[in-house]
């Protein structure tokens, strides 16, 4: 590697200087805070989700079939707090929370649509309904295709 | 042989100062609802304002904020030479739709936020160099408009951090116009310092104040050194939008050089809305954030002679979505024009 110039390593050093002086001043992200509001408001959706798939089941679902309507039911009420523009707000509060169940995959589908439609059902809510969710697909489905690729090693 | 009229290196004095005739500014429901509230022109119901999307809304408001300082003035679209304009939207398509609309002659501007005090200082220049008699300096922001372009859909759900910014919804317009002939004028433009792009490395997207705190604090101490002012000139040097992070990191960059102005630096982002009890993070941002503080309450202290002089300090952080998502620094900029009340009696 060329050796840095006097003028790059002033600069450096200047950036570092300044980098410093940043963390010190600027609020700290509440970290721990945010992790147990997370597993609160995560924990809570997930129980929300136990006690549908309980009720379902009541109906007469077969346990293994359960998940579909319970998975759907939950998806269609953030979709609808979403489009009341109440679940922005809980998303701030909870973060990761409201954001890692599957109610978080249907916001970013829902808000995107939102955001988009006044560019036409097409190029707006067609082509950017996945400008969020997108990466979530193509790396679940990268995920299942390398576990899929060690089980057939492995099994 | 060097240009007549600049002194320094980057700031220029204008031969006969240029007046203020009149200015507008129009803001959405939040900001309506801020410390500010009574300052404001036209305050607007909702995001929206019966427009069929926030783009269009912008537009409106700028059009607006700049028929209101017109009509505050006497004047008509005819009478300026030209309007110096820009927002932070692709393409500056608010300024060009809302000159479309009026029908003056447009320069477009792009400083991200600093564009409110780029376009005054321009302004004046044409004005002063004998170019124009009139011009109208306008800019607009909105909170819908931007957070789409620069980060998510506003429907998101996602966490911001605490020093994140709020993006102002609203329009400022001055009208400008040559010294000799305003006689109720609010206020004179004295000197334009333009600032140049300074990067320190910062990269985070949420934190836009620590990434203008060195182009806010360079365009000062060069503006303070090139007219070799003592800290106390100016009754308020007032930053655009650096909100709580950048407001603090910029007064420490000043006292490490020897300049400080304690209480005489203040910032519009801080201003203009309550972060106590509005949902604005580390405060406004946005090229309103600037124009409708000035335009509106700033304006109203220099009508009942509360200010003497002040230096506007417009910051803007020149990012796009695509730097960012390639890995680039912030790069930023700062630009400062001196104002100062124009009622002689009053200046000793």
């Amino acid at each position: 590697m060329a050796k840095k110039t006097k003028a790059e390593q002033r600069k450096q050093f200047e950036q570092k200087a300044y980098n410093q002086m940043v963390t010190k001043k600027r609020a700290k992200i509440p970290i721990a805070r945010n992790v147990i509001v997370a597993f609160l408001v995560g924990g809570f959706i997930s129980v929300i989700g136990q006690v549908l798939m309980m009720l379902f089941v009541r109906l007469g679902f077969p346990e293994e079939k359960a998940g579909d309507p319970t998975v759907a039911t939950l998806i269609l009420i953030a979709s609808i707090l979403t489009g009341l523009g109440i679940w922005d707000i809980l998303g701030q509060f909870a973060g990761a929370g409201a954001g890692v169940p599957v109610t978080g995959f249907a916001n970013a589908m829902v808000s995107s649509a939102l955001e988009f439609k006044r560019e036409g059902l097409v190029l707006g809510v067609g082509a950017r309904m996945f400008q969020l969710a997108g990466p979530v697909i193509v790396y679940g489905a990268v995920t299942a295709f390398l576990v899929g690729v060690v089980h057939a090693v492995l099994m | 042989m060097p240009a007549r009229k600049k002194v320094g290196l980057q700031t220029v004095a204008f031969s006969r100062p240029v007046a203020v005739v009149s200015s507008a500014s129009a803001v959405g429901p939040l900001e309506g609802e801020g410390p500010l509230s009574g300052s404001f022109d036209i305050v607007y119901p909702d995001m929206l304002n019966g427009e069929a999307s926030w783009e269009k809304t912008e537009r409106t408001m700028m059009k607006e904020a700049v028929e209101c300082a017109l009509g505050k003035a006497n004047l008509t679209c005819e009478n300026m030479d030209y309007m110096l304009a820009g927002d932070l939207l692709n393409q500056c398509i608010s300024a060009n739709f809302a000159a479309r609309d009026l029908g003056i002659p447009l320069l477009g501007l792009y400083g991200a936020c600093s564009t409110m005090a780029e376009s005054a200082g321009l302004a004046a220049m044409l004005i002063d160099g004998g170019y124009a008699l009139h011009a109208v300096a306008a800019v607009s922001s909105h909170y819908g408009t931007s957070e789409r372009q620069y980060r998510f859909p506003t429907e998101y759900g996602g966490q911001r951090p605490p020093y994140s910014q709020y993006t102002v919804t609203g329009a400022g317009a001055l009208v400008l116009g040559h010294g000799q002939h305003f006689q109720g004028q609010l206020a004179r433009i004295t000197h334009f310092t333009a600032g140049k792009v300074t990067d320190l490395g910062r990269r985070d997207p949420f934190d836009m104040g620590s990434a203008m705190a060195p182009a806010a604090a360079d365009t000062i101490l060069r503006h303070f050194s090139d007219l070799s002012l003592a800290p106390d000139h100016y009754d308020l040097v007032l930053t655009g939008d650096l909100a709580l992070v950048g407001h603090s990191l910029t007064e420490e960059l000043l006292r490490q050089q020897g300049l400080v102005l304690k209480e005489r630096m203040q910032d519009c982002g801080l201003l203009v809305f309550d972060r106590t009890r509005q949902p604005v993070f580390s405060g406004g941002s946005g090229c309103g954030c600037s124009a409708v503080v000035l335009c509106g309450h700033i304006m109203d202290m220099f009508k009942q002679a509360k200010l003497k002089r002040l230096l506007l300090v417009g910051t803007g952080a020149l990012l796009s979505p695509t730097t960012f998502q390639q890995g680039d620094s912030i790069p930023c900029i700062a630009h400062a024009v001196a104002f100062e009340l124009s009622d002689d009696r009053l200046l000793e």
